[in-house]
C-alpha cells in the first residue's frame, strides 16, 4: 500500500470492518449464542408483561411500588399506567420495558463484577478506564452499524447497544464505592482473619451498595435514553413508535409516544432509588437515635 | 515466651525497598532517600512479654502505627522478622496468617472500625464469626463482652446510635471477645474527647488486672503511654530511640528528644508515693511507757506520734493529750492510747495522683507503708505539694497548673482503688492547700517541714537516742 503523507489517507473503517467480519466468522457461535440468550429472556419478558389483561399489570406494578417506596409512588404510578393504557401505547411499553430490564440486568451483571475487579486490581482499572470513555464518548449512533451488522436488526441490536451504552456508570460506581469503603473498616476484617472473599461479601459490598445502586439507577435512565436509538434498529416498543412518528411527522404520536417513555422512565427511577434506601446499611442508618 | 519478638524490623514503602534498607543500615538518612522510598519504620527491635502492656509511643509521622500493623501481618516487613508465640508472621501463608490473626491477635482502632449496617452484638461477635462460632453461641458471648465493658442491653442498637466512646467499648469488645491472647491498639483511645478517654484507660487497667493480655498500645500522648505502659518505646522518624519503663523514660531520657518529650508530661501518675516520703521521725514503738512518748514528741516538737509494733508495722498513733494524761495517771504502756481511725496508709508504690484525696481530708500526714505493712515513710501534705512545685526547674510554672487540673482525675484513680474516702474536688483541694493551721497539723508528726528546719541532722540524733533509751 502507498501512503502519501502529503495527503494521507487511512482506511481505518475498512479495517475495522474486516476484524468485524473475521470476527462474525470466527466467533460465529458465541454471536448465536448470545442472540439466542437475549431473544429468549427478551421474548419471556415481554409476552409476562404483555399477556395478562393491563388491569392485573398497573396492580402489580404499583405493588411494587408500594412495597419499594410507599403509597404515593402506587397511585402515581397507577395513574401513569392506566394513561399509557388510555393513549393505546400498552403494548410498545411493555415491550420497551422488556428490553429496558434485559438489558440492565445485562448490564449489570457486566458491570459489577467488572467494578470490583477494577477497585481490587490496579492493572484492571487502567484498562478499563479509558475502554468505558470509549464507550460513553462514542456516538451511539455510530455503533449502531457494526452491531447490526454482526446481528442484523431487531430486538437483539437494540439490546446490545443499550448494554454497551449504559453499562458505564455502572462499572464507574461500583469501583468508586468499593474504593470508598473506609480503608479501616477492611483493615478491622482482615484484623480478624477474614478472607477476602468474606470482606467483601460481609463488609465492603454492603457499605458499597448505596453507592453501586445510585449507579444501577443511572444505568437503568441511560438504557431509557437508548430506547429511540433501539427504535431505529428495528426493536419494537416506544422507540419504534418514536422513530415511526418522526419519519411520517406524525405529532400526535411523537407526543404520546414520548409521554409514554416519561411515565416508564419515572417509574423505573423511582422505584430503583427506593430500593437504594433499603440496603442494610440505608436501614441502619435510619434507626432512631 | 515472649508473646512477641521484633527483631531488626524495617518497612518501607517504595520501589527500591531493599536498596533503602541497604542504605539505612549503612547509615544513611531517612530524609535522603525519599527519592527510593519511605521509611516508615527503621531497625526496630522489641519483645513484648505475656501479660504487659507495652507502649509504643510517637508523634505522627513516626512509624508508630505502620509497626503495629507489621505485628499482625497487615503490612509485611520489607526485612526482619516479627515472631508472634514462635512462629515468624512475615514467613507464614495467607492461611496461616488469617488463622493466626483468628486466634491469635486482635486489634482495636483508632476511629473504631465498627461495621455500620451492623447491630452492636453482631459488631462484637464479628471476631467469633470468623472463628467459625456458630451463631447462638456468639451471639451469647458477644453479649456478655459487651456486659464487661459497659455496654449491657445496647446489643441491638446500630453504632451509629451510641455516642464515640460507647462505640468504642465496641470495638474493645469486639477484639476481648476473639479471646486472643495478644491486642493491638492502635491510637484507640485518641478520637475520645479527654474525659471520656481517661475513662476509657482506666477501663483498661481494670480489665487487664483481670484478663493479663498481652497489649501493644500506640498513641502519641506520653500521659496516656506513662499511665498504661508497663513499658514505653518511643519512636521518633521510623526508630526507636528508647524503651523502658515510665520512670526511666521520665528520668533517665535516652537523648534530648526524650527528655523534651516528657517535659510536660503529668508526673503525679508517674511518681510514687514512694519517691516523696520523708523518713519518719515521730514514731514510737508500742511498748514504750508515756513518758518516753512524751519526750519524743518535745523533741520533735508535735502534738501526735505514729506508733508501731517492734517489727515496724504500723499499728496507730497517739496524742499529746491522751499521752500527758496517761503519764500523769501513771500508766506504764501507751497501747491502749493507740487510735488507728485516722491514720491513712497507702502504698510506696501508689501514684502521687492518687495521693491528693486522701492528703486532703487528713489531719495528719499520709503513712507510707511497704507491701508487709511495715511503715517506712510519711508523707505530710506540705511536702506533696512542695514536690509538686518544684518538680524540676525544666517544667516551669506550666506543669503547676496543669497539676491542679489534673487533681480531679487523681481523686478517680484514688477512688477506684479505694483507698481514699473523701472525694474532695479540686478548689476544695487548692483551698485547704495553704491555711498556717493546716500546716501546723502536718508538722505535727514531721517535726518542721521542710525547708524551714534548722537541724534536721539533731532531730535524727534525738530520735535515735530516745529509741537507743528504751
Amino acid at each position: 500500500m502507498n501512503f502519501d503523507p502529503l495527503n494521507p489517507r487511512f482506511p481505518l473503517g475498512d479495517f475495522v470492518h474486516e476484524v468485524i467480519r473475521w470476527l462474525q466468522s470466527a466467533l460465529s457461535g458465541l454471536i448465536g449464542g448470545v442472540r439466542w440468550l437475549l431473544d429468549l429472556l427478551y421474548g419471556s419478558l415481554e409476552y409476562t408483561l404483555a399477556t395478562p389483561i393491563f388491569l392485573i399489570m398497573i396492580a402489580i406494578f404499583a405493588a411494587v411500588a408500594w412495597l419499594a417506596s410507599g403509597w404515593k409512588l402506587a397511585v402515581v404510578t397507577a395513574i401513569g399506567f392506566y394513561l399509557i393504557r388510555a393513549l393505546d401505547l400498552w403494548l410498545p411499553a411493555m415491550q420497551t420495558m422488556a428490553l429496558v430490564l434485559v438489558a440492565c440486568v445485562m448490564a449489570i451483571l457486566l458491570a459489577i463484577p467488572v467494578g470490583i475487579l477494577a477497585a481490587k486490581v490496579r492493572a484492571v482499572s487502567l484498562v478499563v478506564k479509558p475502554v468505558l470513555d470509549f464507550m460513553q464518548s462514542m456516538p451511539a449512533l455510530a455503533y449502531l452499524v457494526p452491531v447490526i451488522s454482526v446481528f442484523s436488526i431487531g430486538q437483539v441490536p437494540g439490546i446490545i447497544a443499550t448494554i454497551i451504552f449504559a453499562m458505564p456508570p455502572g462499572v464507574r460506581l461500583t469501583e468508586l464505592a468499593i474504593r470508598q469503603v473506609d480503608h479501616e473498616v477492611v483493615e478491622a476484617g482482615q484484623a480478624f482473619g477474614a478472607t477476602a472473599w468474606s470482606i467483601l461479601r460481609k463488609i465492603q459490598l454492603p457499605l458499597a451498595m448505596p453507592t453501586i445502586m445510585a449507579g444501577i439507577n443511572q444505568v437503568i435512565m441511560l438504557a431509557l435514553s437508548m430506547v429511540v436509538l433501539a427504535g431505529m434498529v428495528g426493536a419494537q416498543g416506544l422507540g419504534g413508535e418514536i422513530v415511526g412518528a418522526l419519519s411520517r411527522v406524525n405529532v400526535p404520536l411523537g407526543v404520546e409516544a414520548g409521554l409514554a417513555v416519561v411515565i416508564v422512565a419515572v417509574y423505573l427511577d423511582r422505584v430503583t432509588a427506593a430500593l437504594g434506601h433499603r440496603s442494610p446499611l440505608a436501614r441502619a442508618l435510619k434507626a432512631s437515635t | 515466651m515472649s508473646h512477641i519478638e521484633a527483631s531488626h524490623v524495617y518497612k518501607v514503602f517504595g520501589k527500591r525497598e531493599q536498596e533503602v534498607v541497604k542504605r539505612l543500615e549503612a547509615g544513611a538518612d531517612r530524609k535522603d532517600l525519599t527519592q527510593l522510598g519511605t521509611a516508615a519504620v527503621i531497625d526496630a527491635s522489641f519483645s513484648v512479654e505475656p501479660g504487659e502492656i507495652f507502649v509504643v509511643m510517637g508523634l505522627s509521622g513516626s512509624g508508630k502505627s505502620t509497626l503495629i500493623r507489621t505485628i499482625n501481618g497487615l503490612w509485611k516487613p520489607t526485612t526482619g522478622s516479627i515472631k508472634i508465640m514462635g512462629s515468624d508472621i512475615a514467613k507464614m501463608d495467607a492461611r496461616t496468617l488469617r488463622a493466626t490473626r483468628r486466634d491469635k491477635i486482635s486489634m482495636v482502632f483508632q476511629h473504631f472500625a465498627l461495621l455500620p449496617h451492623r447491630t452492636v452484638r453482631e459488631n462484637a461477635a464479628y471476631g467469633l464469626e470468623m472463628q467459625k462460632v456458630p451463631k447462638a453461641e456468639r451471639m451469647e458471648r458477644a453479649d456478655t463482652w459487651l456486659d464487661t465493658v459497659g455496654l449491657g442491653g445496647w446489643g441491638d442498637k446500630y453504632p451509629h446510635q451510641l455516642s464515640g466512646g460507647m462505640r468504642q467499648r465496641v470495638g474493645l469488645a469486639r477484639a476481648l471477645a476473639a479471646e486472643t491472647d495478644i491486642l493491638l491498639m492502635d491510637e484507640a483511645f485518641s478520637a475520645l474527647d479527654p474525659l471520656i478517654r481517661r475513662e476509657m484507660q482506666e477501663q483498661l487497667i481494670e480489665l487487664q488486672e483481670t484478663l493479663s493480655k498481652t497489649i501493644v498500645f500506640i498513641t502519641h500522648d506520653l500521659n496516656e503511654a506513662m499511665f498504661l505502659g508497663d513499658r514505653i518505646a518511643v519512636m521518633r522518624d521510623g526508630r526507636i530511640v528508647q524503651i523502658g519503663t515510665s520512670e526511666e523514660i521520665l528520668t533517665e531520657p535516652a537523648n534530648d528528644y526524650v527528655a523534651q518529650f516528657v517535659q510536660d508530661v503529668d508526673r503525679t501518675r508517674v511518681l510514687t508515693a514512694g519517691s516523696v516520703m520523708e523518713r519518719p521521725n515521730a514514731v514510737v514503738q508500742s511498748n514504750v511507757g508515756p513518758r518516753v512518748a512524751l519526750h519524743t514528741m518535745q523533741e520533735q516538737k508535735v502534738a501526735a506520734l505514729l506508733v508501731t509494733d517492734r517489727h515496724r508495722k504500723l499499728l496507730g498513733l497517739v496524742r499529746d493529750r491522751q499521752v500527758v494524761r496517761a503519764a500523769r495517771e501513771g500508766q506504764k504502756s501507751i497501747t491502749p492510747l493507740i487510735e488507728t481511725k485516722d491514720v491513712l496508709r497507702v502504698n510506696e508504690n501508689d501514684p502521687l495522683s492518687s495521693l491528693f484525696a486522701p492528703a486532703s481530708s487528713s489531719i495528719v500526714p499520709l503513712a507510707v507503708t511497704d507491701d508487709k505493712e511495715r511503715l517506712i515513710g510519711v508523707i505530710p501534705r506540705v511536702a506533696l505539694l512542695q514536690t509538686m512545685a518544684s518538680i524540676g526547674p525544666d517544667t516551669g510554672e506550666i506543669p503547676v497548673i496543669d497539676d491542679s487540673g489534673e487533681l480531679h482525675a487523681g481523686e478517680k484513680v484514688n477512688g477506684d482503688h479505694g483507698a481514699g474516702q473523701a472525694q474532695a474536688s479540686p478548689q476544695d483541694l487548692a483551698a485547704e492547700a495553704v491555711p498556717q493551721e493546716d500546716l501546723g497539723a502536718d508538722e505535727s508528726l514531721t517535726g518542721p517541714a521542710p525547708g524551714l528546719e534548722d537541724d534536721a541532722a539533731s532531730d535524727a540524733t534525738a530520735t535515735e537516742r530516745k529509741e537507743d533509751g528504751l
